[in-house]
């Protein structure tokens, strides 16, 4: 009897942790998507902004840029590190652990020291100022060790006999590493690079002092820009302007929901591939 | 033999360019705390270390710089949304991971990404408008404060406390839930009293990468916490944290005012680099 009533209880504790953790989620979405879809109107995405408008469309040009740029520095970089590590590294060297920590240091950063060390660095000593390079650097740096960690688990997934079969064939490191092992990682990278596309739509902190909050499409990589979070956040503690944050966090929650979805199609390719290895492992 | 050459050659470069991307990792780290700590030290102790660390007051016009209401605030609003998010956190892991048809986990997992994906502005937002005035209305009070803060740190907490934990609970080796149901458990007592406690510092490791996340917060907090600079008074008075006095007062600080500014900054990274050494600590034990 004592044991039936102790089941009850943590069953039901369960089961009310979880409709809070469902509830929190349902209660931001609907709350932003019910009273946002309504102010949403073809003024908010004229092509300049102005005071009256408020218009978020040079922001959500602004985000491209800035999502692009920061991922043409930070993609190579973090892929590059990616196989210096599986491939390359000699196991259990002194660098491959130093590179680990740092990179597991870096994710820990929270991101508004990133945006201070971004204007001391960029912004000052380098004299870039607050600008759209400034900005997508620091940016890159922040995403770096996210690309460096799905990317190294995407390899790491690649089964050795690969690589033996392509050193077998006569193929060089290089060779191998580029026709034989990244194209089979390539899912795995994917979906990094995509989680690192949603820090970079999302991030505010970082941003504020190095690209800075000029609302307009930039001219060159030296203006400033704001992207559509930052204009979220000027509007919405402005205070002047709630039925446009509204409007404005529905977009940005838009956009978030699409790189979700994409990277959990992304995540299911791969979880196939996965699943395959292990019905293998158990025949 | 020129062709082997080439290719020799090639090898080589490549050998050298992926050793550089590598670096990269090494020397983002060396220049943040070199920057960091080069213009943050200085000021520091021209304030003095000491009264820099435990003064109670921060009148910047007056040149009295004290972070000792930020760093309160901080521990505060983070131990406030540890009460929110734990206990939340550890019992959706629990569900995901041993209750959950597979169904019900494969509907419930991409809604926790979602909730890790919301960008933290529009946290903040959603504070602003629906917490703080129901915290005015049930309350009393202006709203914005550290009740209201916590909450919603809280609730952006959960998705990293969910994953972590839950797969901490799905590593424990299946012979323990086996074992304990052959002595008679029930499966509730089996995961509680069994699976959980054998999961221990990989869910710890989860709340500590929550406090990580919570410390580190700025925007959201920011907009719901009230950011009044005196020491915090209570649940439903303004705080400030470390993350938000930078954020608000760096847009104008100049001189000792912005050095104090990055002298925050140094002591939230010495809390964060604790945090992470804590971290690799557990994780090493979990492994």
């Amino acid at each position: 009897m004592r044991a039936k009533v102790q089941a009850t209880f943590y069953r039901s504790a369960v089961y009310a942790g979880t409709v809070f953790s469902v509830g929190v989620l349902l209660l931001i979405v609907g709350y932003i998507l019910i009273k946002g879809i309504p102010n949403l109107s073809p003024e908010l995405f004229a092509w300049k902004y102005n005071s009256t408008n408020v218009s978020m469309m040079p922001a959500i040009i602004n985000t491209l840029l800035m999502t692009l740029l920061s991922l043409l520095v930070c993609v190579p970089l973090g892929i590059g590190a990616a196989i210096w590590l599986t491939e390359y590294a000699p196991r259990g060297s002194k660098l491959v652990k130093l590179v680990r920590m740092t990179a597991e240091t870096l994710s820990g950063i929270p991101s508004i020291i990133y945006g201070l060390f971004g204007s001391l660095f960029f912004v000052v000593a380098l004299k870039m100022g607050l600008s759209l390079l400034s900005g997508a650097l620091t940016l890159s740096i922040m995403v770096l060790p996210t690309i460096m960690r799905t990317t190294e688990e995407a390899l790491l997934a690649v089964p050795d006999s690969y690589r033996e079969g392509s050193f077998g064939l006569g193929a060089g490191r290089l060779r191998t590493t580029f026709k034989v092992v990244l194209p089979s990682a390539v899912p795995g990278i994917l979906s990094g690079v995509i989680l690192a596309i949603g820090r970079i739509v999302g991030e505010t902190a970082a941003l504020i002092y190095t690209a800075g909050t000029v609302a307009k499409v930039p001219g060159s990589l030296l203006d400033s820009t704001r992207t559509l979070a930052v204009h979220m956040y000027t509007i919405s503690t402005e205070g002047l302007y709630i039925g446009q944050s509204y409007a404005t966090a529905v977009v940005l929650l838009g956009m978030v929901l699409l790189i979700n979805s994409l990277s959990a199609f992304i995540a299911k390719k791969v979880g196939h591939s996965t699943t395959g290895k292990q019905e293998e492992k158990h025949s | 033999m020129n062709k082997f050459k080439v290719q020799a050659m090639k090898e080589g470069a490549a050998k050298v360019a992926f050793t550089f991307t590598a670096l990269v990792s090494i020397l983002a780290v060396a220049l943040i705390c070199l920057f960091l700590f080069a213009n943050g030290i200085p000021g520091m102790a021209k304030i003095g270390v000491w009264d820099f660390l435990s003064g109670e007051k921060w009148k910047p016009g007056q040149e009295v710089f004290g972070i000792l209401p930020f760093i309160l605030g901080s521990v505060y609003v983070t131990a406030g949304a540890l009460v929110v998010g734990v206990p939340a956190g550890l019992l959706t892991a629990l569900y995901l991971s041993r209750f959950a048809s597979q169904k019900a986990a494969k509907l419930l997992r991409p809604a926790v990404q979602l909730l890790a994906g919301i960008p933290s502005v529009v946290y903040g937002f959603f504070g602003l408008v629906v917490l703080v005035p129901l915290v005015r209305e049930v309350f009393g009070g202006t709203g914005s404060s550290l009740l209201t803060a916590s909450v919603l740190l809280g609730m952006m907490i959960l998705p990293t406390i969910i994953t972590v934990a839950e797969s901490a609970l799905n590593a424990v080796p299946a012979s323990y839930y086996e074992g304990a149901l052959a002595l008679g458990a029930t499966h509730e007592r089996s995961v509680f009293h069994v699976i959980f406690p054998a999961a221990k510092s990989g869910v710890m490791a989860g709340i500590i990468l929550g406090i990580g996340r919570a410390i580190g917060e700025a925007t959201a907090v920011m907009m719901v916490a009230g950011n009044r600079t005196s020491m915090p008074k209570g649940l439903l008075k303004g705080v400030r944290t470390l993350t938000s006095n930078i954020v608000i007062e760096m847009g104008y600080a100049t001189d000792l005012h912005r050095e104090a500014l990055i002298a925050t900054a140094v002591v939230l990274f010495v809390f964060i680099l604790l945090i992470n050494v804590l971290t690799s600590i557990l994780k090493r034990r979990s492994d």
